[in-house]
């Protein structure tokens, strides 16, 4: 079996026995979606305009906070040092560490997507493009916080740090992101949105293994 | 020559030489400051449609051009100092960080005071100010990272790969005003035409942007001079530099009579 299926089910058997704590981003997700109602205002009118993006906040939120688990349990016990010094590309048991990391955290959100949608009186044009934002969102803020974490996994309190270095770096798809949901409501064409969110998603996908295998190297010297 | 070239990249031989060039690039700096902005604030004539409130260009657009400037030195020198482990790139790299984030609050700032009076708000979402915001963001990450680890060659290996990640946002600050309905004006410069300026604006503009570029380059070579005196207290270069007279061996006992 190639090197990324064994990391990869590695990764998700891992998980699965911890089963408890894939609840936790989700939990964050919800909880942080209903506090605007509450803090903004219960009104539908009010909540439709600012549906999008408080959704895709919490996502992004939510997949920032979850990003800590991709390396730390393997960085403390030593196994993320034997993996880098197997003969195999370390990129490729990156990319499939990744993969896992977003089948457990990001794969979530976008299935309870729709439901808080619905709590924010999200318009029923801008349901399917939500799904289709956050099938192409979730796996670059995976891919692209991947590197962040592997800046700092090596640090005592890397935590807030992380935040500071992965938000930047996130802003592009949050902005066409709810751009897209937000027209879509309107009724007009989203093409060239849902375009750049591809665009980013290859160039993640093709380019951050690299620079996240590069920062991992250097966070275990 | 190779030589040369390579000599400058000694930490010593850089402390020695950038010793020399300070004097002539502080200079240089001060006078095309003077010059500058004589020339744009007392010479250059009234805007047709700002009136006076647009001489806070000299200082606005020079600092937005320094702020990507320095990013892309900063990343470059980073690059360098990964690929083929230069100490003296690391440093440029990590002294860069600090001066270009000054240069982009400062540009945030002056455009945040301009855009008051013109076009009525002190901030707006639009492409090219979002982007810049995202450079300043961009800056703190790096200068955060760069102080978070303990280990100066790791620390600078660590932000010169963060600092590349980010430097694709360098062509969007550039391009958004083509790319995006912006309020905030098109590239009237950096452009591969004339220049949609008048040249008795121009002028004082390029002559900004010049004092700029040698403020940047004097504080620079004097903040790497500090750097490079730190990472290198140890050596011996270093110690004769700090105790030029040591004390031979006849004075040590002297005192113990």
């Amino acid at each position: 079996m190639s090197i990324f299926l064994v990391i990869l089910k590695r990764d998700l058997t891992l998980a699965y026995r911890h089963r408890a704590e894939l609840a936790n981003p989700l939990l964050f997700f919800v909880i942080v979606v209903s506090l605007f109602p509450l803090a903004v205002s219960p009104e539908s009118t009010d909540l439709q305009k600012i549906a999008s993006g408080v959704i895709w906040v919490a996502a992004l939120l939510a997949a920032m906070l979850s990003l800590d688990t991709l390396f730390r349990s393997d960085f403390e016990d030593g196994s993320l040092e034997q993996l880098a010094l197997t003969p195999h590309a370390l990129p490729i048991i990156v990319l499939a560490k990744v993969v896992a990391h977003w089948l457990i955290t990001g794969l979530p959100l976008i299935i309870v997507a729709p439901f808080l949608g619905v709590l924010l009186f999200l318009p029923d044009e801008a349901m399917l493009t939500l799904i289709a934002t956050l099938l192409l969102g979730t796996p670059v803020l995976s891919l692209v916080g991947a590197i962040g974490v592997a800046l700092t996994v090596g640090l005592r309190r890397g935590g807030v740090l992380l935040s500071l270095l992965v938000l930047p770096l996130y802003i592009p798809v949050l902005i066409f992101a709810a751009n897209a949901v937000n027209v879509s409501a309107t009724g007009l064409d989203i093409s060239g949105q849902l375009f750049f969110l591809g665009a980013l998603l290859t160039l993640a996908l093709t380019l951050s293994p690299f620079a996240t295998a590069a920062a991992l190297r250097i966070s275990l010297s | 020559m190779w030589a040369f070239i390579q000599r400058f990249a000694s930490p010593k031989h850089f402390y020695r030489i950038s010793g020399k060039m300070i004097p002539w690039l502080g200079w240089t700096c001060l006078l095309l400051f003077i010059i500058g902005l004589y020339y744009g604030l007392i010479l250059a004539p009234t805007d047709y449609q700002q009136g006076e409130s647009y001489r806070i260009i000299y200082i606005h657009v020079p600092a937005a051009w320094l702020s990507m400037f320095v990013y892309m030195v900063m990343a470059i020198s980073g690059a360098i100092g990964l690929i083929w482990r230069i100490k003296l790139s690391d440093i440029i790299a990590a002294c860069s960080a600090p001066i270009g984030a000054s240069f982009t609050f400062l540009a945030l700032v002056t455009g945040s005071l301009w855009g008051k009076p013109m076009w009525g708000t002190w901030w707006v979402w639009d492409a090219r100010l979002t982007s810049e915001l995202i450079l300043l963001f961009l800056y703190l990450g790096v200068i955060a990272l760069n102080g978070a680890i303990e280990d100066k060659r790791i620390a600078a290996r660590a932000s010169a790969i963060l600092a590349l990640v980010g430097v694709v946002n360098i062509p969007i600050i550039h391009y958004s005003v083509e790319w995006w309905n912006t309020l905030h004006q098109g590239a009237t410069v950096t452009k591969l035409d004339t220049p949609s300026i008048h040249i008795d604006m121009l002028i004082p503009l390029l002559l900004m942007a010049f004092a700029f570029k040698f403020y940047y380059a004097t504080v620079l070579l004097m903040r790497a001079r500090c750097e490079v005196l730190a990472r290198e207290k140890n050596s011996h270069w270093v110690d004769t530099l700090v105790n030029p007279n040591p004390p031979s061996s006849a004075e040590g006992h002297s005192t113990n009579a």
